[in-house]
């Protein structure tokens, strides 16, 4: 590894002013199992890592009337035994049991792994379901960013220079709501997705008509994205076997999928038309 | 590059190691302590045979910056044993149903099951294959060191 001072600043207004202190050499670093592997990889070689597992008040998962925090440090492994998670937004334990391994999760963080950005994120995709956003902080602002316009492009965020995702803001879901998270893998353990889907569907009182759909796509656009017109179809419509094939056919029409060693293209569609259907089926077992 | 000094506890003794600030836990175990039972094999968080337990957790050493352990505990496979050299359930389990093959995999394995079996006394076999998922046998041994691990928890819950 290439030689670099490492920091641990206890608050984020000092975290941000070494940043700029050090500039250009400076890269923050959360649990660091991307940012210790790209070093040690050759891919990135900063002067100086500035941890961020220090900074008060970022590893909280709080629940509250409804709305859910979750702080940028809060490990995959903290998610994963959160009751609350798992009994209130099953959606994200869906994702979170499934990434790496236990070693892994112990130290690696959901903020970590949104502003990685790699578009095979798994925490991402469910996150955008629950209508996430995200709070940063910067050098000259504060701002609040809906996750679906965070990321621009593979490893590309809209973070600026110098700016520190702090946490996640999960909006109040409306009554009779359920989300469902399917990883689509080869194995079971220790893997990239083939394709990510998560559906969040709200119903009214009648149990069967939609009022609100959100659907998460991953691995089959350059960022994670919504499928917006399966969504259209989903909302105001009794759901039903006929409903969930159209919504199935839209989101595969509307992702982008490329071929890579993982999966071809072709067979993303088709697996992302019949898991958005299986995903909008638990979704609604466990809406109550 | 200039040294730092980091104190911790290391396998129950309170220990500061002066070393450069890029290294790693892994690295300062196997080259300033010299106790080399955690490996590095793969040195990208993938294979666990650098796995050791830092505050009750089973992480992985060879990507964990050092400076992180700064006032924790740090358990490596050189201290599960009781210091009168009695072995863990554990490390007698291994031996006793050939969860020991080449041994490059083990001290990882027996680290992941202790912070399983220290969190959870009674898991089931799924609960104890999620626990080693990031551990790779490359003799491909996974069923004896399954058995092993099922066999430690009985030992323990007979101690009792």
């Amino acid at each position: 590894m290439n030689d670099f001072e490492y920091l641990m600043p206890t608050t984020i207004n000092e975290a941000i002013s070494l940043h700029e202190k050090y500039g250009e050499g400076a890269k923050y670093i959360a649990g660091g199992t991307d940012v210790i592997v790209k070093i040690k990889e050759g891919k990135i070689s900063p002067q100086c890592l500035i941890s961020l597992r220090h900074l008060q008040g970022l590893d909280n998962i709080i629940y509250e009337k409804g709305e859910l925090r979750i702080g940028a440090m809060v490990t995959h492994r903290m998610l994963e035994l959160s009751p609350v998670i798992r009994n209130e937004f099953p959606v994200l334990a869906d994702a979170v049991e499934n990434i790496g391994s236990v070693q892994i999760r112990n130290v690696a963080t959901i903020g970590g792994n949104i502003v990685n950005a790699v578009p095979s994120a798994d925490g991402a995709v469910p996150l955008i379901a629950l209508g996430a956003e995200v709070r940063v902080i910067g050098p000259k602002e504060a701002r609040i960013i809906a996750l679906e316009d965070f990321f621009i492009g593979p490893g590309q965020t809209s973070l600026k220079t110098g700016e520190i995702l702090v946490e996640f803001l999960i909006p109040k879901l409306l009554s009779h709501t359920g989300a469902a998270y399917w990883k689509h893998t080869r194995r079971a353990a220790m893997e990239l997705p083939i394709l990510g889907v998560a559906v969040l569907i709200s119903l009214d009182d009648d149990m069967k008509t939609c009022t609100e759909a959100r659907i998460g796509l991953g691995v089959v656009a350059p960022t994670p994205m919504r499928a917006k017109n399966a969504e259209a179809i989903l909302k105001g419509s009794k759901v039903d076997e006929e409903i969930l094939k159209k919504a199935g056919k839209a989101a595969a029409q509307e992702c982008k999928p490329r071929d890579s060693s993982r999966g071809k293209a072709w067979y993303r569609r088709d697996m992302v038309e019949l898991f958005v259907q299986r995903m909008a089926k638990v979704a609604m077992e466990r809406a109550h | 590059m200039k040294k730092v000094s980091v104190s911790f506890t290391l396998n129950g003794d309170l220990v500061t190691a002066e070393v450069p600030p890029n290294w790693t836990l892994l690295k300062t175990l196997r080259e300033y302590f010299e106790l080399t039972g955690a490996k590095e094999g793969c040195g990208v968080g993938e294979c666990g045979a650098c796995t050791v337990i830092v505050d009750g957790d089973a992480i992985n050493s060879c990507i964990y910056p050092i400076l992180e352990v700064e006032g924790k505990s740090v358990t490596t496979i050189e201290g599960v044993a009781s210091k009168d050299g009695a072995l863990h359930p554990l490390q007698k389990a291994f031996l006793e149903n050939n969860g020991v093959q080449c041994g490059f995999c083990t001290s990882g394995m027996i680290m992941s099951s202790k912070a399983l079996l220290d969190h959870n006394p009674d898991p089931t076999e799924d609960e104890i294959r999620a626990s080693i998922a990031g551990n790779l046998c490359r003799c491909t041994g996974y069923v004896q060191i399954v058995e092993s691990i099922k066999n430690a928890a009985e030992m323990i819950k007979q101690e009792k």
